[in-house]
């Protein structure tokens, strides 16, 4: 039964893999495409591969289902070595997205979805079952989009697509070659944050391929920073990437904004955060008014019955007597949960020209506050520590 | 001018000329395609081939159908052979051309993805690339068959068993140019030629939903 590989993630080994695409014409003068690289992808957690254009990158990543066989070396899947299975059967067993995409563009977005299963012969109304359930799960309405072709889709929708279909057979391990490359950076973003969502509950083992220094720092658990020749640089949780670049290399690469890149490997639930005056629309002004006045902060945060934040009220607007209306409240700060990065949340508070964040839970509920303040503190040197501890609690090593 | 009681005396004759047309056309095409698409696949899988392939076709082509006919008689006698073996050749350079660009032309992302998604090489070669061919091998068929059906007509200087219209085109230019017969194999060819052209420009849309989907996104 396909069902029982549900929430199974491989374990991923490169052992001194090296790939050189020497042949009679290319001899061996040609650098190697990839030379000598080990390391161990834990079961479950993302891998980023990051380096210039050219540094064997896509190489590394297409040996794993065998589209390239390396020179030498050994890459293993839960223990046992890729050379010695079947390449077909493998890469049904593998999710392979690539930044072109590569949808079928004479199929529905359903049969594209449910290319697997189908490869794997599984009955047709599961088949559909699956493929419409994996639409959803990437945010795409499965009325709406399975009976459209490729053509009919924007940049992003194909992107989505193609992550549903890696996804379908429900694969121990992804493999990804920039998969956000192809679509513009408001899209990119979107993309990111529901994959990271999706992987929270699906826990895959992926090996990620990307250029972009940022994009590895806010996709990785583990990132390998490869250098041109195949060579791995360091492998390491990102914030120690950020923290300590084991080469000069690496800190070029990572780039002089090390400290800002930082902000984007927190996560607003890893800050403590500050309370506030609030009252519910209905309470009485007058107590509310009192307790607004003797916090040095001016305003009084309006929430509805159930604890949603419905605005803010300036202290001098409360009326002395009579109830709270829900009118007073004005436009509000950005809305933040526990899983927007300090980078996002610090971008969105000078996009709304305010000081402070809202903080909620997954029903809306006020959480607490976060102020640009705080965030800046967070910044400071004596703050890495925990920073950086915080920052890598989620990753293993 | 025109001779409406040879025309009546005529009609079962222009309907079996028709058939024959209609058959020794599609005989043609069917066969020309059945070899094509052998030599397509072959030189689209070993692309040293492709070359030495096309090449062949182009010089078949450049043979003259007369002198193609004096040279079968020969061999193959007065037989339907004869008539079909110029018709199969003509098709080739055309078709095996298409076939050959129909698969070229899919996309190297596809051919990736369908690897990467564990294909194998023949699932990839019939459920991906030749139906991202068929646009163009249904180009080539329908120009295939159009000149195939212009072809038929010099079959009847082979035999009056053969020709299809074409033998009221040579018969009554024979008879000192009785123009009502001429007429009556060149209107009925040239309309099966149009309405071939046509039913291929149905076919391929009917056949490929998601090119014209394409079709209908480019234009919105
Ligand atoms: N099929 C090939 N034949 C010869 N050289 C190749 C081939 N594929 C990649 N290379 C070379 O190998 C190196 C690594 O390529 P690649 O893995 O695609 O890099 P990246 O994905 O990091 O941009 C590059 O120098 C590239 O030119
Ligand atoms: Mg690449």
């Amino acid at each position: 039964m396909p069902e029982q590989a549900a929430h199974r993630a491989a374990i991923v080994e490169y052992q001194h893999v090296s790939k050189s695409y020497a042949t009679a014409k290319l001899p061996r003068s040609a650098p190697g495409a990839v030379n000598d690289l080990s390391l161990t992808v834990p079961a479950g957690k993302i891998c980023v591969l990051v380096g210039p254009s050219g540094c064997g990158k896509t190489t590394s990543l297409k040996m794993v289902n065998r589209l390239i066989e390396p020179t030498s070396g050994r890459i293993l899947i839960d223990g046992a070595d890729v050379a010695g299975r079947d390449a077909t059967e493998l890469r049904r067993e593998i999710g392979y997205v690539i930044q072109q995409v590569g949808l079928f563009p004479h199929q529905t977005v359903g049969a594209n979805v449910a290319v697997v299963p189908r490869l794997l012969g599984w009955p047709a109304a599961r088949q559909r079952e699956r493929a419409e359930e994996l639409l959803a799960l990437v945010g795409l309405d499965p009325a709406l989009y399975r009976d459209r072709f490729p053509a009919q889709l924007s940049g992003g929708e194909r992107q989505r697509v193609g992550v549903a279909r890696a996804l379908a057979a429900d694969p121990p391990l992804m493999l990804m070659d920039e998969p956000f490359g192809a679509v513009d950076p408001i899209v990119r973003e979107r993309l990111q944050n529901e994959f990271l969502r999706l992987q929270a509950e699906l826990a895959k083992t992926i090996l990620f391929v990307t250029h972009d220094i940022d994009e590895a720092i806010k996709m990785g658990d583990l990132v390998a920073v490869m250098q041109a020749g195949g060579h791995l640089e360091q492998f390491a949780p990102p914030a120690e990437i950020l923290a300590a670049p084991a080469s000069e290399f690496v800190a070029d690469f990572v780039g002089a904004d090390r400290g800002l890149k930082r902000l984007s490997l927190t996560r607003v639930g890893e800050m403590a955060l500050q309370p506030v005056v609030t009252a519910r629309a209905g309470d009485p002004a007058g107590e509310a008014r009192a307790r607004t006045f003797a916090d040095p902060f001016p305003y009084l945060l309006l929430l509805d019955p159930s604890d949603r934040p419905l605005g803010w009220v300036n202290q001098r607007h409360i009326p002395g007597t009579g109830t709270l209306a829900r009118s007073l409240a004005t436009p509000m700060s950005p809305l933040l949960d526990r899983r927007t990065t300090l980078k996002d949340a610090l971008s969105m508070m000078l996009d709304a020209d305010v000081q402070t964040g809202i903080v909620v839970d997954r029903a809306g509920r006020l959480r607490g506050v976060l102020t640009v303040e705080a965030i800046a503190a967070a910044l400071r040197p004596s703050a890495d520590p925990e920073v950086i501890a915080a920052g890598t609690s989620g990753a293993g090593s | 001018m025109i001779d409406w009681v040879w025309l009546a005396g005529h009609l079962d004759a222009i309907v079996y000329r028709t058939w024959q047309h209609v058959y020794l056309a599609a005989l043609g095409v069917a066969i020309g395609f059945a070899i094509s698409f052998v030599l397509a696949l072959v030189a689209a899988r070993y692309r040293l081939l492709y070359s030495p392939i096309s090449a062949l076709a182009g010089i078949l082509y450049t043979i003259p159908s007369l002198a193609l006919f004096a040279a079968l008689i020969s061999i193959t006698g007065f037989s339907v052979v004869t008539a079909e073996v110029p018709l199969v050749m003509y098709t080739l350079v055309i078709l095996v051309r298409n076939i050959v660009a129909g698969l070229d032309g899919v996309p190297a992302e596809v051919l990736e993805a369908a690897d990467g998604m564990g294909y194998t090489r023949r699932q990839r070669l019939w459920r991906v690339e030749l139906p991202l061919a068929v646009p163009l091998i249904v180009a080539g068929l329908r120009l295939a068959t159009v000149s195939t059906i212009g072809l038929v007509t010099i079959t009847a200087t082979i035999s009056d068993a053969f020709g299809g219209l074409g033998y009221f085109i040579l018969d009554g230019y024979h008879r000192l140019t009785f123009l009502t017969e001429m007429y009556a194999g060149a209107l009925p060819s040239i309309l099966l030629a149009l309405g071939a052209d046509l039913l291929f420009v149905r076919v391929q849309r009917r056949v490929t939903p998601w090119a014209q989907a394409r079709a209908l996104e480019a234009s919105s």
